[in-house]
């Protein structure tokens, strides 16, 4: 494979493997522990480099991924004093992790390959250098294994709990009541995460974990209902950002994790605006046509009270319409335009109008009712 | 460590400068930080800094300057956008707002990435520096930043002052506020753009990814303190500006030593002091509480059991050797001497005990209040 198509498939894989944790994160409401999360194993990456000395060692990956872990449980501690709010302690805790990473990132290791924009930005451009060999034999990009290994991980532990994890997700109250111990299942999954963090903030950086954890599983939340639906969604739709992502980069020459994360950006706006029932078109549309109906049935049942009544020659008129219900003359041409065309109203010589039996119904039927 | 010597400090320039700036910048984002702590936003200003990037892009992609001035204005642009977004986001969809936050955040940094790698291809070549805003770079501050800081800063906070009981309202409770006629939206969008000019003359300084930290550390560290909210702004800025100036001088006292991050952990120490140490809400005073409560009770047995012996064994005069008390209360020693210092037990010579008038005085007066309770 050539460099290019490599680093497609690590952005591909890593959308992939962010997303299926996402889902989860979205729906219980946790998504910024990822934020928290992806910048406070900063300290445990640092901390196992000190010790190893090895910036490729795998203790790296289990040190940063304690870290996650360490991240959550402080933000709970913390809340659980009572001191503080939930979202202060998130607040307080990465900021402070972070710090700590940050200085002696540049206290001690100054000179040596580990330096805090490559820890917070990726550099995905250079993944392809990084070779994995096996007894001697290339096999491709370090990156993409590793997040291949993950991606796995992540779905196997969604696969086999999968009941589990839905039911603490929509009622934790239950779960705990049926025996399904939802504080083992939460850190289980809170160390999914922080996994997934690690090898994704090696490829990506911190800040893209957060955009392809949180971006398109609420897309996906926007477009179905259905948990294995939201899931698959969020998949495509990741994939579908990193690699727009990364041609976006490419034809403007930008950084490659930025792109990305821009590009989940606007997969979430098209999905905002034009999703098929939750989007902001598709509410405007629904908004108006039931503004257009609840004229109608109005115009109808006005026409109804006062027909084959005395003062049904004045009042059952188009220009009549303004004085009785406040209709603008324009609106009331409008709506007696589309009652005819619904079959609810006809006009008798120009201005006067009559019901028809079927805006008769609809009148009856919504006074009944 | 290479400490400088003190006199030096306060003269040295860059220092002074930098402290005060950090100071300005302490005093304004902890005291406003306050509201937004007490409205359980502490981690939209996590998202505003983050949305500030672009801004501070933009701006230079349009003007070509880089006075500072024109970049915070950019980046407070910005950062409002990203507000308003994540308002929009919660307000007509059913997407959560941790999730909006997360979104407007990484999505408006990542574009900030794209249009500052853009910048630095530009042919001019005059970028250099926009990326101190990532991290921050206390160490560029000059004097027209500080004056900038200082300025905006106050802008802030004479806003705040004057719609101070509007605000507050807003932060406790912003139906009844509505129902006075104020118009609370109105309240809720200038208070937000407040907390959108305090984040925004820090990242300079602390740089958008911790500026966060500035807003929420100093306001949580206060509330510890005091129920008072004037009490716990003026608190929050002064602890704020405390963090700033410590921050500063221990980042230049060592080499090495980012300031931003130096600043932050400042706070953190405030922060967990104060959850530790402060009067009434303290853990500290939680625990020796308990630890007080419970030696009381057990104080109260013994002497409930002294009384019992006094009684079956025919009045105070008959005494008790310590061994069968503390046959009956593992550890009673301790309890008869604090008895014997209170006056309600005595000891003899040969170390047996017996209680005392008073201390019959006290042991039915508890009785009764055990009864009462009961009842």
């Amino acid at each position: 494979m050539v460099p290019e198509q490599e680093i497609q498939w690590i952005a591909a894989v890593t959308a992939a493997a962010c997303a299926l944790p996402g889902v989860f994160l979205v729906l219980r409401r946790m998504a910024l522990m990822s934020d928290a999360i992806s910048h406070a194993i900063l300290l445990g990456i640092v901390l196992a480099f000190f010790v190893t000395e090895n910036i490729a060692s795998p203790l790296l990956i289990a040190a940063a991924a304690a870290t996650g872990v360490l991240t959550v449980s402080l933000v709970e501690t913390l809340h659980r004093t009572r001191r503080v709010k939930e979202d202060a302690a998130i607040g307080l805790v990465f900021p402070a992790l972070f710090s700590i990473g940050v200085i002696l990132i540049a206290r001690y290791a100054g000179n040596v390959h580990l330096d805090v924009d490559a820890v917070l930005l990726g550099e995905l451009a250079f993944a392809p250098f990084n070779r994995l060999e096996i007894g001697g034999v290339d096999v491709g990009p370090r990156t993409l294994w590793v997040m291949l290994v993950v991606l796995a991980i992540n779905a196997a532990f969604i696969l086999a709990l999968y009941k589990e994890l839905k039911l603490t997700t929509f009622d934790a109250a239950l779960a705990g009541a049926l025996g399904f111990a939802p504080g083992l299942i939460h850190y289980g999954f809170m160390t999914l995460v922080s996994v997934t963090a690690v090898g994704a903030f090696d490829a990506v950086g911190s800040v893209l974990v957060v955009a392809l954890m949180i971006g398109p599983p609420s897309a996906a939340y926007l477009l179905t209902d259905r948990l294995p639906r939201m899931i698959a969604l969020s998949v495509a739709i990741g994939i579908a950002s990193a690699l727009s992502g990364y041609w976006m980069s490419y034809l403007l020459d930008v950084s490659i994790a930025g792109s990305m994360a821009t590009m989940t950006g606007v997969f979430f706006a098209l999905v905002f605006l034009f999703a098929p029932e939750r989007g902001a078109v598709a509410l405007a549309r629904r908004r108006g046509r039931q503004r257009w109906e609840f004229a109608q049935t109005m115009l109808a049942i006005h026409l109804l009270n006062h027909e084959e009544s005395p003062e049904a020659a004045r009042e059952n008129r188009e220009s009549h319409l303004h004085e009785h219900l406040r209709w603008e003359p324009d609106f009331a041409r409008a709506v007696v335009r589309r009652a005819q065309g619904s079959g609810l109203v006809s006009r008798v010589n120009g201005d006067k109008l009559a019901l028809t039996d079927r805006g008769r119904d609809v009148a009856r039927e919504t006074m009944a009712a | 460590m290479t400490v400088v010597a003190f006199p030096d400090l306060i003269g040295d320039y860059t220092l002074r400068t930098v402290a005060l700036g950090a100071a300005a910048l302490g005093l304004v984002s902890g005291s406003l930080g306050s509201f937004a702590v007490l409205r359980k936003q502490s981690l939209l200003g996590d998202a505003i800094s983050h949305a500030a990037l672009p801004g501070i892009a933009i701006a230079f992609l349009l003007t070509h300057s880089k006075a500072s001035l024109v970049l915070v204005l950019g980046a407070a642009i910005a950062g409002w956008v990203g507000t308003l977004l994540v308002m929009r986001i919660v307000g007509t969809t059913r997407v959560k707002e941790d999730s909006a936050l997360g979104i407007v955040l990484s999505v408006f940094f990542g574009l900030g990435l794209v249009l500052l790698t853009h910048i630095q291809k530009l042919p001019d070549a005059s970028q250099a520096g926009l990326d101190r805003f990532l991290f921050g770079q206390a160490a560029t501050l000059l004097q027209r930043d500080v004056v900038m800081i200082a300025g905006l800063g106050s802008v802030a906070l004479l806003v705040a002052a004057l719609f101070w009981k509007q605000f507050k309202l807003l932060a406790f409770d912003p139906e009844f506020g509505a129902s006075l006629g104020i118009p609370m939206r109105t309240m809720d969008v200038l208070l937000t753009s407040v907390l959108v000019l305090s984040i925004v003359i820090g990242l300079q300084t602390v740089g958008v990814v911790l500026m966060s930290a500035m807003v929420v550390a100093p306001a949580s560290a206060a509330r510890q303190w005091t129920d008072h909210t004037g009490k716990m702004v003026m608190l929050a800025g002064f602890f704020g500006a405390l963090a700033g100036v410590s921050g500063a001088v221990i980042s230049s006292l060592a080499r090495h030593v980012p300031t931003g991050p130096t600043i932050v952990l400042c706070m953190t120490v405030l922060v967990v002091a104060s959850i530790l140490l402060a009067p009434n809400r303290g853990l500290v005073w939680d625990w020796v509480r308990q630890v007080r409560n419970r030696r009381r009770m057990h104080m109260e047995a013994v002497l409930g059991d002294l009384y019992a012996l006094a009684r079956q064994h025919g009045g105070s005069e008959h005494v008790h050797a310590a061994g069968a008390l503390e046959a009956l209360h593992p550890g009673a020693h301790h309890e008869l001497l604090e008895l014997e210092s209170r006056g309600w037990a005595r000891r003899t010579p040969h170390d047996e005990w017996a209680i005392t008038p008073a201390g019959e005085t006290q042991a039915e007066l508890q009785g009764r209040t055990a009864d009462e309770m009961e009842e």
